[in-house]
């Protein structure tokens, strides 16, 4: 079955279902919705079962597309690209799960706060399978090319699923999201024509990635659209300065629409650092270094500032994601094998704890009828298991130890550390940063006096989390806890890909200051 | 192997054997509180009804395997008895490799039996204590997962599993502070707790930092093989950083701010957690970290500055506080305070720094459980100036609070008299003003416990109306038994030097030093000043009676000792404000700055738009004149071009 | 070569007048008829350059505009009809409403 074009139909299985779902009507939709979703997680873990880790990109699937300009209908899979994917098809059906009737009109819940958008379940499923199947082809691609047209692609289901589904304002929203995305979108379309330029300077034109990364591209060029790619990018994670699309977005969008932003979308950023930015121009990268560093540094701490400030739920939320993105543009950008697997491991645990967080906010807010901070309160009380969830998806975003996103967040400190002293000092400062807001934000919701008004257990406050609730958030606990204490299969995916790419960028790592002589007593232990 | 000071004493590396025997089952001891911990804390109401036996029965079960450990250890010779168990590799990234290992030697196998067996005793005393609560089953979830999270702290054989148990001490430490979570104060002291924790947090999370890229590993075999050849700014950055953590577990001044607000937990929480054990994680970092401090004499002189100043802040505030268990957090920060003053002294105070950590972990768990069982019978008032005469309602209690009272104070022959005389000694030999300090703060104990003991047990009833105290069951008393008993034995660890002995192959063993007086007259003098202090409590308490309500009219020192000696204004002034404003302006600028340059340029867009629009008039002859104007500057600019 | 200067300057004068009449005149018949008067200068134009190049390619192309013209004749005059009907006018300057 080695021929079999797997990566294909794991885009099709998806993009079927976003056909077939406004097909079926309401009534089937979340049904048919899910079944697609969790056949395309199948797929994804039938990858997984396939890949070798150490075999670089594999399931490759390469066609001719337009042959003047050398673009190809390429996929493949490497470790960073395997976990992305596996990320993404593991969210998804989480997110439909998690919504359910969320987005019907006249439900009460979440998008009863304000009006939805036209076709109700049925419309946010067909989009959101949509949003995967452009996604997913986003992290396969691996002619850059392609990457940018499903890139860009990525901006249609987003805007409708923004604009269509939430609280009010959420078209404004909406319209200032993909502004920026085009504008980042625009740049990055001057670097990819940038590339052809260059290529078809050297012979036949290419887009392939392989072709491209052993490209001799002079200097000043491989500057010049380095920075294209990375203001792109930069957009897309969101870094400091071009972050203030997220707050809003976050804000106004369904919670499970921002699970797919923050957590599938935005990622597309950092994975093109990694395997554009760094892969393509690896000089251009370090040459960049000090400022990225910077600006990484400036998104951690006001990042999560600006978390500490917000009182919508939500808007705190995604901002903590800004600060996040801080830390793994610093983990990619220190050069180092801990810092870039740290990064990809940041990627995937962020991407599960936040998400968790996001639906359990969402959860807490459909039973409060608000997002206010200020306004909930107590609320332990009347739903201990939706208090307690909630406090597991914070103390992970936080960065507690035994946590997955410990391990990612250490592995970038130690090693921006190694970067330099004061790098590391103050991407710590971040940790207690993060305690604050995290804990502050659970002191005002969860805990303190119940008020007198909602004592009465028929209100929907409350209620505690149904079956099909915890169904949804639990896999993403349990993975938290899992790779916390044991991270070796992200590590096995991110390792080998990571020596790659720092061997293709030409760094090595600094060997420690002490080696110390092997003692008779620690030999015979192991 | 030994690695060699600069006076010449050498310090003993960590160098493990594999696992043999019942130490193959050492990975048990952390794993069956933490499977009680996940039992019940996702079992939910199914196991309300024998929740609290299961969670009783996990740290007994640790304990008997610790004990059997113990008796494994003291059968073998001293340079065999360090076992390290390989369970799996936890990180690996590039040559950075972190196993989750674990390692018993002769300073872990002692905590490993206070953590379990003071932890038994106080899970045996909550089934009584909490007896009311209706999330019982919860707080024995919260408690087993502390027990757990503990034994990681001192079992781990790296920096990294040491700082994951850390971290676990801390959320469990936060859920139980914030236990009763409906109380606004409660649920913000445990957020106190947290926050404060994670400023030391910066410390251990920079100083494994450290080890990684000086030694490139965080495993004590490879950190104490390695220490003797890393550079002096290294060693003293990563003690000064290591020190830092110390303070924010150990509530060591300066972040000592949150202990006293943990005391919003549920007591038998303040006896295990902010008495007993989480509290002097600090001391035993310090005391582990040995070939470090030893090799870093600027950070051990850090480390004694924090403990002599630490001892006397708690003192001064336990002297001053109403509230029963605040007096008792006062006078455990300055209790720890002389285990790190001990442990900053190196090679000289290890050994006694651990001494007072067992003998402080028996007397100060009995006298918290004693000061729960008080208040059970006093409708949960924890203001002494209601008590009074409490001796005959509650004679076990009372007796057996006795004994902590004359183990704290150091009475001749009792545990604390053992452990703290010679941590005094060892100061006035190697830092005297440290020495004197620490004689001062012994007075100063005689004087705040004695007028806790007189405030609570003797003097006339001021008890509030509806009062009725009595005695509590005997699934609290006899906890209490136990403790009292070990509190008055807690010495015999000290017959014939033993627990010196016992450490010395991992904290090294001191050279001879002179006491400049005899060490019989140096103890002549501390007893002499405890009984100063102690003489000074029942002339003010004792001889005449306790007002019911607190004095106004005080002097400036008694004021500045209820305030805590303005530590909560000191961090509100110098963090907590400053931090507001800062977050404030940082919101301000991200909407007005950020966000108002996006703003700005779709402002600035759109105004651009209503400007142009003008020119879109309906008149199609204004059309036609301005396409002829652009077919003329067309061709005007051809021409000028062509020429 | 033939000299087909006379008629390269009769062409510029028919379309200058053209272009004149388009902006100052209201009524739009008559603006109609000086669009009319510039695409027969340039067609004059094309035919005499074709003339002096001695190929046909100008000519065919006038006999395009020709055709392009009565067809746009047809148009025009109808939407010229139809606003006099709804409006009694056939100002150029009365059929503003096309506009912000």
């Amino acid at each position: 079955m080695s021929d079999f074009p797997w990566l294909t139909v794991m885009l099709l299985v998806p993009l079927a279902g976003a056909a077939l779902v406004p097909v079926v009507g309401a009534a089937l939709a979340r049904q048919v919705g899910l079944v697609f979703s969790l056949v395309t997680l199948g797929v994804g873990v039938a990858v997984a079962a396939q890949y070798h880790a150490s075999d670089g990109m594999q399931f490759t699937e390469t066609y001719d597309w337009i042959s003047a300009f050398g673009v190809h209908y390429a996929l493949g899979v490497d470790g960073l690209g395997l976990l992305m994917v596996l990320l993404t098809a593991v969210l998804v059906p989480i997110v439909i799960a998690a919504s359910w009737k969320d987005a019907d009109e006249g439900e009460a819940g979440y998008g009863a706060l304000d009006g939805n958008g036209q076709g109700g379940s049925a419309g946010f499923i067909a989009w959101t399978l949509a949003l995967e199947a452009l996604s997913l082809a986003v992290f396969l691609a691996t002619d850059v090319f392609l990457f940018y047209i499903v890139f860009e692609a990525t901006l249609i289901p987003a805007y409708f699923l923004i604009g269509g589904f939430g609280r009010a304002g959420r078209s404004a929203a909406a319209v200032k999201f993909l502004l920026f995305q085009l504008a980042g979108g625009l740049v990055l379309l001057g670097g990819v024509i940038g590339l052809y330029v260059v290529s078809a300077q050297q012979g036949a034109p290419s887009y392939l990635l392989s072709d491209l990364m052993s490209l001799d591209i002079g200097t000043t060029a491989g500057r010049v659209l380095f920075v294209t790619f990375f203001v792109a990018f930069a957009i897309k994670a969101p870094l400091f300065p071009v972050h203030t699309w997220l707050a809003d977005t976050t804000e106004k969008a369904t919670p499970g629409t921002s699970v797919l932003l923050v957590c599938v979308l935005d990622k597309i950023g950092t994975f093109g650092m990694l395997r554009f930015c760094l892969g393509i121009f690896p000089e251009a990268s370090q040459w960049a270094t000090p400022v990225v560093i910077a600006l990484a540094l400036v998104s951690i701490v006001y990042g999560a500032l600006l978390a500490i400030g917000q009182d919508d739920l939500l808007r705190l939320i995604g901002l903590t994601s800004l600060s996040h993105f801080g830390f793994i543009v610093l983990g990619i950008f220190v050069f180092s094998s801990q810092g870039g697997t740290g990064a990809v491991l940041y990627m995937v645990n962020h991407g599960l704890g936040t998400a968790a967080l996001f639906l359990l906010a969402g959860y807490a807010i459909k039973r409060r009828g608000t997002a206010s901070i200020a306004a909930m309160g107590g609320q332990e009380k009347l739903t201990p298991v939706l208090a307690g969830l909630m406090l597991v998806a914070g103390l992970a975003t936080l960065g507690l130890p035994g946590l997955s996103t410990f391990v990612s967040e250490f592995l970038v400190i130690i090693s921006a550390f190694q970067y330099h002293w004061f790098v590391g000092a103050v991407a710590v400062t971040g940790i207690v940063l993060a305690a604050i807001y995290v804990l502050w934000m659970y002191q005002r919701t969860m805990t303190g006096p119940t008020p007198e008004a909602l004592a009465d257990p028929a209100l929907p406050s409350s209620r505690d989390v149904s079956v099909r609730e915890i169904a949804a958030v639990a896999p993403l606990v349990a993975a938290l806890v899992f790779l916390g204490f044991y991270p070796t299969p992200l590590l096995d995916a991110a390792n080998p890909y990571i020596g790659d790419l720092m061997s293709h960028v030409g760094v090595t790592d600094a060997p420690p200051d002490v080696t110390a002589p092997a003692a008779g007593h620690a030999e015979e232990a192991h | 192997m030994f690695l060699f000071t600069e006076g010449g004493h050498s310090i003993p590396v960590v160098d493990p054997l594999g696992t043999a025997g019942v130490f193959s089952l050492m990975w048990l001891v952390i794993a069956l509180p933490l499977a009680g911990a996940a039992v019940l804390l996702l079992g939910g109401r199914r196991t309300d009804s024998w929740g609290h036996y299961l969670g009783t029965a996990m740290p007994i079960g640790s304990f008997a395997i610790s004990v059997y450990m113990l008796l494994d250890l003291l059968g073998r010779d001293e340079t065999e008895r360090s076992v390290s168990q390989h369970l799996w590799d936890w990180v690996s990234v590039g040559d950075f490799r972190v196993g989750m290992d674990l390692l018993v030697d002769p300073l872990t196998i002692l905590f490993l039996l206070l953590i379990t067996g003071v932890g038994s005793l106080i899970h045996v005393y909550s089934i009584g204590y909490m007896s009311h609560d209706p999330r019982r089953r919860r707080f024995f979830g919260y408690l087993n997962l502390f027990v757990a999270a503990m034994l990681m702290l001192v079992m781990s054989e790296n920096y990294l599993g040491l700082f994951l148990g850390w971290e676990g001490v801390g959320l469990a430490s936060y859920l139980l502070i914030g236990f009763w979570q409906h109380k606004p104060s409660a649920a913000a002291a445990a957020k106190k707790a947290f926050v404060i924790n994670r400023v030391g947090d910066i410390g251990m999370s920079l100083a494994i930092a450290m080890f990684f890229v000086t030694f490139g590993s965080t495993s004590f075999t490879v950190i104490s093989q390695g220490a003797g050849e890393a550079g002096d700014g290294a060693l003293t950055a990563i003690g000064l950083l290591l020190l830092l953590g110390a303070c924010g577990k150990s509530a060591q001044v300066p972040l000592q701010a949150w202990l006293l607000d943990a005391m919003e937990g549920p007591t038998p929480v303040s006896a295990l957690i902010h008495a007993a054990t989480m509290v002097t994680a600090g001391v035993y970092l310090i005391t582990r970290s040995n070939f470090i401090f030893e090799l870093a004499p600027h950070a051990q002189t850090a480390v004694v500055v924090v403990g002599t100043v630490t001892l006397l802040w708690g003192a001064v505030i336990g002297c001053a506080k109403d509230d029963i268990k605040k007096a008792l957090a006062g006078s455990t920060m300055s209790q720890i305070g002389y285990m790190v003053l001990a442990a900053g002294l190196g090679v000289y105070g290890y050994a006694f720094a651990i001494f007072h950590l067992l003998t402080h972990g028996f007397f100060k768990a009995n006298m918290f459980l004693g000061a729960g069982s008080v208040m059970h019978g006093m409708d949960d008032d924890v203001d002494m100036r209601h008590y009074g005469a409490l001796r005959k309602a509650m004679p076990v209690t009372f007796a057996t609070f006795a004994m902590g009272y004359l183990a704290i104070i150091g009475f001749p022959g009792f545990s604390g008299f053992w452990s703290k005389d010679h941590i005094i000694e060892a100061a006035l030999v190697e830092s005297p003003i440290a020495g004197v300090c620490a004689l001062l703060g012994a007075g100063v104990t005689g004087f705040y416990m004695t007028r806790l003991m007189l405030m609570t047990f003797f003097g006339e009833k001021r008890w509030l109306k509806d009062v009725h105290p009595h005695e509590s069951p005997s699934v609290m008393t006899v906890p209490l038994m136990v403790l009292a008993a070990l509190s008055v034995l807690g010495g015999v660890l000290f017959i014939g030097h033993w627990i010196v002995d016992w450490l010395s192959p991992v904290v090294g063993e001191a050279p001879e030093h002179a006491l400049p007086i005899p060490a019989l007259a140096l103890t002549a003098i501390t007893v002499v000043v405890v009984a100063a202090g102690v003489a000074v409590a029942w002339l003010l308490f004792g001889r005449r009676p306790v007002p019911a309500t607190m004095p106004i009219d005080v002097s400036p020192v008694i004021k500045a000792a209820r305030a805590d000696l303005y530590g909560d204004a000191i961090n509100e002034g110098l963090v907590v404000q400053p931090g507001r404003v800062l977050t404030s302006g940082v919101v301000g600028f991200d909407h007005s700055g950020a966000d108002g340059l996006v703003r700005g340029g779709a402002s600035v867009v759109a105004g651009a738009g209503q400007g142009l629009r003008k020119l879109q008039n309906g008149f199609v002859r204004s059309y036609a004149l301005s396409v002829l104007s652009g077919v003329l500057i067309v061709i005007v600019t051809l021409a000028v071009v062509n020429l | 070569m033939n000299d087909v200067t006379p008629y390269i300057l009769l062409s510029a004068i028919l379309f200058t007048i053209g272009t004149v009449g388009v902006l100052v005149r209201r009524n739009a018949i008559v603006v109609f008829m000086c669009v009319e008067l510039m695409l027969n200068a340039s067609n004059l134009a094309l035919v005499a350059f074709a003339y002096q190049h001695g190929d046909l390619e100008g000519q065919i192309a006038a006999f395009f505009v020709m055709v392009v013209a009565a067809a746009e004749v047809v148009v025009g005059l109808a939407i010229i009809m139809t606003i006099f009907r709804t409006r009694r006018s056939a100002s150029v300057d009365d059929a503003s409403l096309l506009k912000y």
